[in-house]
């Protein structure tokens, strides 16, 4: 995994709250065995009409926020199924941060395991970005790991939580596997004595 | 004095392998099991790596989201689908991991036939690339979904890395009326908390109402902790536990099974224990119930009317709901009794289950389904079908004028082809009512099996009760 460094963003607004998996990436598109080519399929039922043409209306089709790394969602981001392939869409598209109020347990875990950032701000600082977007779609936002801080385009920053072993994992690129595996002992002990 | 723990923390401790400042911990994984849809990646994952499945033994392999429901001896029309499927009979022979496959007269879904087969116990630790894998807490067992990469991480180390969930105790007390089930009591916990109420919690259900539930309805209320937020819900070990085990394949035997049996029955909440939050339902107030919007959160008692977002002051709940109600085509103040339906599906490792199915089938006996409406009975297992089959349930719901079906996920998920058109409206026992999860631009209300046999028999929502007092 490579290291998160940090970076600087338009935002796509989508301040929808309890957004599910299933609308992030629904079912039909799971039968996959890799992890390629999900972007794609983001939210694809808001994003295509049925016969595959964009719905220009919905957010992510609109040209100015192809290059956006930055999703600004309504609370309880990513309820539902525990399907990491929301993630790998999500970073398929090229996101790579989801700032909400609050996120569903198992998308978090997931997002992190695949250096997509869940940055859970106060509903005041989500409020002021969401302000922000309406008066100018082109603002930028800076997210940073490393300080724990996004920075809203008046230069004020807001500061987000994140547990301290995801951020060592994410800002050194350490992957939790290999962190897993050096405990091959202790896992050996707990086996020899567990029933 | 020893420090009185809840029954989840009793679980976590024995679990425990290691744990560094600062670091989550290492908590062991007693049963792994796995599917077609979540897992082909993990293994990829070890290939690149060369990594071995750590303890072969402790996973179990089936196939049930994308499998179809139709005779066995009919290919499998899809060939994603069919890929999947293959490739987990790939893996599971390359590591050694015993499946339960598409010829295996105990295949089903994942949550049915652990605890079917005995695999499923008390106090163990239960991971499942699934979110529904908190069904396996009604043993008592600490059971959560967990993702593609926590898959390889369980089947390379037999290991996770967790960090500690807060508890949350969900007391319902007094006897639940006629008509009235399992479902709707987690149906009115979700309308009470929301989809977001258990977030970073595990759930404990405790009360005299939990306690008289059979295991089947307690694995139904633990299934739907996860529409609450909480990746997992616990009911405590007691006799009804120890019955349903007793002579099951993998369950112990001989002295073994005594000694698990003492060890299992200690595990409760100690008194004097306490919860970081906890809410008490009465089941005797309860009615049935049923959903209105898009997440298992938006529900109401049966006869009631549906809300209007002007009733709710915080702007974003008031979009949402306004949102829900567009997509389902519902009116505020808009009651749902009576209003037509095109499809009723029974089936979901929530409701799929024997005594789910002998529910319908008693409503539905002599009975027929009103012209138009499809119903789709899908049993949890084979083993499942089998005993429906035995007990000629089966021709009940096919003289009634349903569709019987082999065992698998179908229209809970919709991969398999089973599936509601655009637009159209499903009564279903499954777990989840969210955009498209039927079938893209299907519009599902979740219910009981009770309830949904009743709207079966009339083509339109109908409060079961109506039915059973004639
Ligand atoms: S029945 Fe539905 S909820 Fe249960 S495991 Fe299958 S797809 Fe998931």
């Amino acid at each position: 995994m490579s290291q998160y460094s940090a970076f600087q963003s338009i935002v796509a607004p989508l301040l929808v709250n309890d957004i599910d998996t299933d609308q992030i990436i629904p079912a039909r598109f799971l039968k996959a065995t890799d992890k390629k080519g999900m972007g794609d399929h983001l939210f694809a039922d808001w994003r295509y009409q049925p016969d595959g043409s964009p719905k220009p209306e919905f957010v992510l089709n609109n040209a100015l926020y192809r290059q956006a790394r930055i999703l600004l969602a309504g609370e309880n981001f990513g309820c539902g199924s525990s399907r990491e392939h929301a993630p790998w869409a999500l970073c398929g598209f090229g996101f790579r941060a989801v700032i909400s109020t609050s996120f569903a347990d198992i998308f978090k875990s997931n997002a992190l395991k695949n250096g997509l950032l869940p940055v859970e701000v106060s509903a005041d600082a989500h409020w002021k970005l969401v302000r922000f977007l309406e008066a100018d779609a082109n603002a930028q936002v800076i997210v940073d790991l490393e300080s724990q801080t996004v920075t809203l385009p008046d230069g004020s920053r807001e500061s987000f939580p994140i547990d301290s072993f995801s951020k060592y994992c994410l800002l050194n690129g350490v992957d939790e596997l290999g962190y897993l595996m050096r405990f091959e002992g202790a896992i050996r002990d707990f086996e020899s004595t567990h029933s | 004095m020893i420090q009185p723990k809840t029954l989840f923390e009793k679980v976590w401790e024995s679990h425990l392998v290691a744990q560094e400042p600062g670091s989550p911990a290492i908590l062991y994984v007693d049963l792994h099991l796995i599917h077609e849809v979540t897992s082909p990646q993990a293994f990829t994952g070890l290939r690149q790596r060369r990594l071995n499945v750590r303890r072969p033994g402790k996973t179990v392999a089936t196939m049930d989201h994308s499998i179809p429901t139709h005779h066995p001896s009919l290919p499998i029309a899809d060939p994603l689908a069919a890929k999947q499927i293959r490739q987990l009979e790939a893996n599971a022979r390359e590591f050694g991991i015993r499946l339960y496959g598409m010829e295996s007269p105990n295949r089903g879904i994942v949550h049915v036939i652990g605890p079917e087969l005995g695999l499923t116990q008390p106090g163990m630790t239960i991971v499942c690339g699934d979110s529904h894998t908190s069904t396996h807490g009604a043993f008592g067992a600490l059971a959560f979904g967990i993702g593609t990469s926590e898959v390889e991480h369980v089947l390379a180390t037999q290991c996770l890395l967790q960090r500690k969930p807060r508890t949350f105790e969900v007391r319902v007390e007094g006897s639940l009326s006629p008509g009235v089930s399992a479902k709707d009591i987690i149906l009115a916990l979700l309308a009470k908390i929301g989809v977001g109420g258990g977030t970073g919690h595990v759930f404990e259900y405790t009360g005299s109402a939990i306690r008289s539930l059979s295991m089947e309805e307690r694995m139904t209320v633990c299934n739907m902790s996860i529409e609450g937020g909480a990746r997992a819900g616990m009911v405590a070990p007691d006799e009804t536990t120890v019955a349903y085990l007793a002579g099951r394949e993998y369950a112990p035997s001989g002295d073994a099974w005594e000694m698990s049996v003492q060890r299992w029955m200690k595990l409760r909440t100690d008194d004097g224990a306490t919860y970081d939050k906890s809410i008490t339902l009465d089941a005797g107030a309860l009615a049935p119930m049923i959903t209105y919007g898009t997440n298992p959160g938006m529900g109401m008692s049966i006869t009631g009317r549906v809300p209007d977002p002007d009733a709710f002051s915080d702007a974003s709940q008031k979009l949402a709901l306004k949102k829900s109600l567009t997509y389902m085509g519902l009116r505020p103040g808009e009651p749902l009794l009576g209003k037509v339906i095109d499809v009723v599906f029974i089936g979901s490792c929530t409701n799929s289950r024997i005594s789910d199915l002998r529910q319908a089938a008693a409503l539905l006996k002599g009975r027929t389904v009103a012209s138009g409406v499809r119903v789709l009975v899908v049993p949890g297992s084979q083993e499942v079908k089998r005993q429906a089959e035995s007990e000629g349930l089966h021709r009940i719901f096919k003289e009634a004028g349903a569709d019987w079906r082999e065992a698998g996920c179908s229209m809970c998920i919709a991969m398999n082809g089973d599936q509601l058109e655009p637009g159209q409206y499903a009564v279903s026992t499954s777990n989840r009512n969210f955009e498209g999860r039927q079938g893209k631009g299907g519009r599902t209300f979740l219910t009981s099996p009770l309830t949904a046999a009743a709207t079966a028999i009339t083509g339109r929502i109908t409060d079961v009760r109506t039915l059973i007092t004639h």
